[in-house]
């Protein structure tokens, strides 16, 4: 098999607090293939926001080794894309112009960028929406908007921080299938951060399955679905996975369902 | 119950008038029942003069009372500027620096704690009855809403927001250009609004202690000369001054942060 993409090493994470030192994370193994679609399911406090900060560069690890291509990863990546649970787009830019920022902040040439962010916009739904401002949307379109930002450059890495999180259910999943067919458009490797078993089964080739105190990986799970998966035509093994995602949760003592 | 689109563009347009007329009609109002109040009840001029009285002493005096205004326009101006000068740099060293925030936040809350009337006599000492001391004090007093607004809007950027700026490889002066300081600005714009008011307020103070013109130094003079009429002239005239500067950063702030839900209701409706 090719070389990983990125490569996580016995990465752990540790925070000082007045409490004494907390392991957020401990010894995480996993690596992401090119053109991979990954998700980390698990509970809050089990430390998988903090493994998509650390790849990206945003917060430093305290132990191990991350690369990407080869290079270690020692400070802010910039050759990728990041969705957030929050859309952050800039009030004060219009919907293309939010897209936009990504390619004003790389000062690269916008006039080339924008039929590009135009047909992003066109491909999520957004066409007609172009010079609305981000008060004008309702959240499901916000964030949208987030993901075009997100992909605009073209950069072989995205990057989602629950993308899904503060948006109704209707929403939670138009989107999630705007994401599967852009991915599978483009192919990018992917990084999905969730705590939606379903929503991790759906979209990922491979989920990493964490547990919490200390955040630690109990399982990676490959999901060997036909693409496109769609929620009206879920095969049987969609639940046979997303079953024993559920088990693994309620060995760790994170789920009780009697 | 049924409702045409017709009959609602009715309604709103009915409701867009009296949002129009009723602050007017009030006024005018409030001015009717003071002046018929005055009369009925036989109120001694130099008590209470009637709203008439008052128009009759503000075209009478009109030259005076605009020669003293702009002295205080003047004053409030200079120190509402220095203020802005002065606190929107100090509010951005404060979220720039932690150090430099730790060392000058506690010298400034004790400035404010300090009554900054207290301080006006004895900016009489030391600068004489010239300009300066009411610079001072209108400086002072428009100083701190300013510095507190403006440093709580810097930091009022979200930490997502950094993190996506730094994804695209932003400089520290592009997320301080492009992202904090255009977050911060409804913020520091509510913060130059009260200082607004106050700067007004500050020079007048000013003026109170010692001075030899101005309309703080007009409404003393009045004032001890029982010429009550002319006196509520230069209370007239110090409101629309201090409204004047008021609705001039208002402007400024609808221009600049039209985005903003402050700015956007307030076109609906009107309000501050």
């Amino acid at each position: 098999m090719a070389e990983p993409f990125i490569r996580l090493r016995n990465v752990e994470k540790q925070y000082l607090t007045r409490n004494g030192i907390v392991l957020a994370v401990e010894k995480v193994n996993f690596d992401i293939y090119e053109s991979e679609f990954v998700a980390i399911v698990g509970p809050s406090g089990c430390g998988k926001t903090t493994i998509l900060k650390m790849i990206a560069g945003l917060i430093p690890y305290t132990l191990g080794e991350i690369t990407i291509a080869g290079k270690l990863v020692n400070r802010p990546q910039i050759n990728l894309g990041i969705i957030f649970q929050d859309s952050v787009l800039l009030d004060w830019r219009d919907v293309l112009d939010n897209v936009l920022l990504q390619i004003d902040i790389r000062n690269l040439d916008r006039k080339e960028y924008e039929p590009k962010a135009l047909e992003l916009l066109r491909d999520v739904g957004l066409d007609g929406f172009e010079h609305k401002k981000p008060y004008e949307l309702s959240g499901g379109m916000k964030q949208r908007v987030s993901i075009c930002r997100g992909l605009v450059h073209d950069p072989p890495l995205l990057l989602m921080d629950e993308p899904f999180g503060s948006l109704d259910a209707l929403t939670r999943e138009q989107i999630s299938m705007d994401i599967q067919h852009l991915w599978m458009e483009k192919r990018k490797t992917a990084l999905l951060i969730t705590h939606s078993i379903p929503e991790a089964v759906l979209l990922a080739d491979r989920v990493v399955v964490m547990t919490p105190r200390p955040g630690r990986v109990a399982e990676i799970i490959d999901i060997d679905l036909p693409r496109p998966r769609r929620l009206d035509r879920l095969p049987e093994e969609f639940n046979e996975y997303t079953g024993h995602i559920r088990g693994i949760f309620q060995d760790s003592g994170v789920l009780h369902l009697e | 119950m049924t409702q045409s689109i017709a009959e609602l563009g009715q309604l709103e347009r009915r409701a867009a008038w009296r949002a129009k007329i009723l602050p007017a009609i009030g006024i005018i109002l409030f001015l009717v029942i003071w002046e018929v109040a005055v009369r009925l009840l036989n109120i001694a001029s130099y008590l209470l003069p009637p709203p008439t009285e008052v128009l009759v002493m503000i075209v009478e005096h009109f030259d005076a009372l605009l020669k003293h205004s702009g002295v205080t326009a003047y004053e409030m101006l200079l120190g509402y500027f220095m203020a802005i000068a002065v606190a929107v740099p100090l509010a951005i060293l404060t979220t720039a620096s932690r150090s430099f925030d730790n060392f000058i936040t506690p010298i400034i809350l004790f400035f404010q704690t300090v009554p900054k009337i207290a301080l006006a006599p004895l900016f009489l000492v030391w600068f004489g009855v010239g300009t300066l001391p009411k610079v001072l004090v209108a400086f002072l007093i428009s100083f701190f809403p300013i510095i507190i607004d403006t440093a709580v809007g810097l930091r009022s950027i979200s930490p997502e927001m950094i993190d996506l700026a730094r994804s695209m490889g932003a400089s520290n002066f592009q997320i301080f250009t492009r992202f904090r300081l255009p977050t911060s600005l409804p913020y520091m714009f509510s913060g130059l609004k009260v200082g607004a008011t106050l700067a007004v307020v500050g020079a007048v103070v000013g003026e109170f202690v010692g001075a030899d013109k101005g309309l703080g130094y007009m409404l003393l003079v009045t004032n001890s000369n029982l010429q009550t009429a002319l006196m509520f002239g230069v209370i007239v005239a110090l409101t629309i001054q201090g409204l004047l500067l008021f609705y001039i950063v208002q402007f400024l702030e609808n221009i600049l942060i039209p985005w903003h839900i402050t700015v956007r209701s307030g076109q609906e409706h009107g309000t501050l």
